[in-house]
């Protein structure tokens, strides 16, 4: 191959206060896939918005077939073939397939858009892919995965010779990932250079062919996938070496903390928890696996009192309890830090402290007086113990990057002092460093005695930090498996309800 | 406390420092404006100009609880009109002592609000829609009751609470600053007023923390209405009747108070603090308008120009300030 696609030399951005980008070099073949990897906060969102016209770089020079290009705003950057499919979507949920896919170049016949023609050349298109997606049908319709394809193929239909996809995977399930993978191998094949984003180093291996690491700003290095450990790509985006990414001191408890009997959405349609009986030792992390959808989630909103309506029995330390609504379950020592942090979690608009307290008002605001010196030592004590990097405690949550947010939930509900907490998804969108500092900090609250529940659809992450696992399919808990019987096919076994034998997933 | 009090004293300056110097900017101009020299900072005219505002001030308490919740009550504007002809017609008509009539009319502000509250928290139904069919309903019972006509009442009793004074203070210009404390004190001090901001930044999080998010809705939409209400006898007492004209798009002027001072209309951020300021901008700009002898019909666009221009800068401030 020899010639690059895609040449970003010595680019150099930076914001007041923050050099966001300083000497970064990049390089795409064509039919590569080729990763960029970093914590958040490394540069990487910057470096696509340079490539795809949003930010002007100070410096630096980008190279499109050996040619110097200059782009210089987003209509630049799809001329010369480039494509970005941002992590959030930014499809028209009520417009079809079709009216997306020609949104702004709409084929005019003599009575306006000739419909027709839009909808059979769609449908070509995705018929090309084998998508199994109609054209005529209304994004809001798609689930996720189906939406993030017709994004694909949105961008090809631009003649997009190089595609990014930013963190396409962290909203879908293991299968639609790997038809996803798929097309990106197909895509591939065609020319067409990719870069992909991620944030789960399993992926990496399953689709790239070159990484380039980038940290705090600055180019660490570029290496072939397929020779490098994963411990060094590790080391490269930290910057340290990450001995113990995992930390869990595996217990053998047999205190019976919580115990649920025959938990029950008692739903008609849609039915997503299905006579769930499960139960938690003092000082254990129980994991729950399973596919998206398996019913894991809705499974711990009823034991939370979220689901109107749901049946089964609650026992905790061996007393049987009724929880009708949230505030019950706090009552039993029970906290829920929910899964989507934007949607189920955070006050976006407000300030750190405000999100912090907001589970523990009664402890610092009597009638109408207000202890703000309490206030802000709750507040101060949980970014303290979770490490929480923000400027201040009036910071907007909105500022802060993901694994920071995610810190400062755990801490809010951890404020709650619980003895039983559920972790859903406690490391989605969160960056290696967070990451093993929640480890860390998940493994200190069991020695103290509390119980977790972790919901995960990352498989190492259950392997290596849960004492027994409960797999879930289909609203039904499928098996338990102990640690030292856990591997990646037992679990995928029991998921999937068939006989996987060898599949490596996630 | 001398401490913290100066350091939210602080805090206040800086979140609001756009519309204090635009407030501030407007009473120099009208200090130094020479047909308004005389007139504009006396005694009389700062106390007319605080009690014809007490009554946007009421709503616009509410209002920001209601926009902070992420939602919007249309319905006060016709809720002063109603209350205010129930009111003197309970007096007028049916002979009842004065203060039965008051307390008609504020609490049939507050159950108007009752009924809002009770369809939001219960149905899907969007606020926008709920309270465009109350303001109508309001709007209709005034007429209804009224037979269309103004229901007249002098008595001195009626009059105190909207053209009587209290020392050498008018009494609406007490009413407007014993509610604006409660309603900061409850806002900024209890459980229940951080819930709203709760509630109104993100609808879904505040059930995962448990909170009841029918009873933040509930309690807001009850108080708005009870605000319409006191509104509206305030009105009536002063016109000295019940009017069904009374009102009238009032509910805009109350709305652009919130949005002047600083609340996002997208809802979970903002403060009473801000309210009172943009409201004191509305009410000292009509006054400084009427001083200089500008025709009220070049009035409302003057208005319309320094709404869009205030929530403007403060736009490009905050945007500022975010990155």
């Amino acid at each position: 191959m020899g010639e690059y696609l895609l040449e970003m030399k010595n680019i150099c951005k930076s914001f007041p206060g923050v050099k966001a980008l300083q000497g970064v070099n990049f390089q795409l073949r064509p039919g590569e896939i080729h990763a960029l990897l970093g914590e958040n906060g490394a540069g990487k969102s910057t470096l696509i918005k340079v490539l795809g016209g949003i930010y002007h770089p100070e410096e630096g020079k980008i190279f499109i077939d050996g040619n110097e290009v200059a782009i210089t705003g987003v209509n630049r950057a799809r001329e010369n073939g480039i494509s970005i499919i941002h992590q959030e979507l930014v499809l028209v949920p009520h417009m079809t397939v079709a009216e997306n896919i020609f949104l702004g170049r709409e084929p005019m016949g003599k009575f306006g858009v000739n419909r027709v023609q839009m909808s059979n050349e769609a449908q070509r298109m995705l018929d090309t892919f084998d998508l199994g997606i109609d054209a005529d049908s209304l994004i809001a319709d798609l689930s996720i995965a189906q939406q993030q394809l017709v994004e694909i193929v949105k961008a090809i239909s631009f003649n997009c010779r190089i595609l990014v996809m930013d963190e396409p995977t962290s909203s879908i399930s293991d299968r639609e990932v790997e038809h996803l993978f798929e097309i990106m191998r197909d895509l591939a094949k065609k020319g067409v250079g990719i870069i992909y984003i991620s944030h789960k180093m399993s992926e990496l291996d399953m689709v790239c062919d070159r990484v380039t690491v980038l940290r705090d700003g600055t180019y660490v290095g570029t290496c072939v996938v397929a020779e490098t450990p994963r411990d060094k790509l590790i080391n490269m985006m930290v910057g340290r070496e990450l001995n113990q990414y995992y930390t869990r001191d595996h217990v053998k408890s047999t205190e019976v903390v919580l115990k649920c009997v025959d938990l029950d959405d008692a739903k008609k349609r849609l039915k997503r928890v299905d006579h769930v009986s499960f139960e938690v030792h003092r000082g254990e992390i129980v994991g729950f696996a399973g596919l998206v959808g398996a019913g894991r989630s809705e499974t711990m909103q009823c034991l939370f009192g979220l689901t109107k309506g749901s049946t089964g029995e609650v026992y905790i330390e061996g007393k049987q309890v009724h929880i009708g609504n949230p505030v019950d379950a706090m009552g039993y020592g029970i906290s829920l830090v929910p899964e989507d942090r934007k949607v189920e979690g955070l006050y976006h608009l407000q300030s750190v402290r405000f999100n912090s307290t907001i589970e523990v008002l009664h402890e610092f605001i009597r009638h109408l007086s207000v202890n703000e010196a309490r206030e802000e030592e709750i507040t101060q004590e949980f970014i303290d113990k979770m490490n929480t990097k923000t400027p201040s405690q009036f910071q907007t949550v909105a500022n802060l990057s993901g694994g920071n947010q995610q810190k400062v939930m755990i801490g809010r509900w951890l404020a709650t002092s619980p003895k039983i907490l559920i972790l859903d998804e406690p490391t989605r969108g969160v960056d290696v460093g967070a990451k093993a500092e929640i480890y860390e900090i998940m493994n200190m609250l069991t020695k103290q005695g509390v119980s977790i529940i972790m919901i995960s659809s990352e498989l190492p992450e259950i392997i290596n930090m849960a004492d027994r696992v409960y797999v879930m399919c289909e609203g039904k808990v499928t098996g338990c498996i102990d640690y030292e019987h856990l591997s990646q096919e037992a679990i995928m076994k029991l998921a999937t309800q068939e006989t996987v034998g060898g599949q490596n997933n996630g | 406390m001398v401490e913290r009090f100066g350091k939210s004293a602080k805090r206040y300056f800086k979140d609001n420092l756009g519309i204090l110097c635009a407030l501030g900017a407007m009473i120099l101009f009208l200090y130094i404006f020479p047909r308004t020299h005389a007139t504009f900072l006396t005694r009389t005219n700062i106390f007319n100009v605080l009690r014809q505002n007490a009554p946007n001030l009421l709503l616009s308490c509410g209002m920001t609880m209601v926009i902070i919740l992420g939602g919007i009550d249309l319905s006060v504007g016709s809720i002063i009109a109603m209350s205010g002809v129930l009111g003197a017609g309970v007096v007028v008509w049916g002979g009842a002592p004065e203060i039965v009539g008051i307390l008609v009319a504020v609490l049939s502000g507050l159950l108007f609000g009752l009924c809002n509250g009770f369809i939001i928290a219960m149905t899907q139904i969007p606020p926008f829609i709920v309270t465009l069919a109350s303001m109508n309903i309001a709007k209709g019972i005034a007429y209804v009751f009224s037979g269309g006509k103004p229901i007249r009442c002098m008595t001195d009793a009626w009059k105190f609470l909207g053209a009587g004074f209290v020392g050498p203070v008018p009494t609406p210009v007490i009413t407007m600053f014993v509610v604006f404390i409660v309603a900061v004190l409850f806002l900024n001090r209890t459980k229940l007023g951080r819930h709203i901001y709760a509630v109104g930044g993100n609808d879904t999080a505040a059930k995962f923390s448990g909170i009841s998010t029918a009873k933040v809705k509930f309690v807001v939409y009850s108080f708005s209405g009870l605000m319409a209400g006191l509104a509206g006898i305030t009105i009536a007492s002063r016109l000295y009747s019940g009017t069904c004209t009374s009102g009238d798009g009032a509910e805009m002027d109350a709305i652009a108070a919130v949005v002047v001072g600083g609340t996002s209309m997208s809802g979970g951020s903002g403060r009473l603090g801000g309210t009172l300021i943009g409201a004191l901008i509305i009410g000292i700009l009509t006054n400084g308008l009427n001083l200089m002898g500008v025709n009220s019909d070049w009035q409302y666009i003057i208005k319309g120009a320094v709404i869009l221009l205030a929530v403007y800068v403060d736009f490009l401030r905050s945007n500022k300030k975010a990155k």
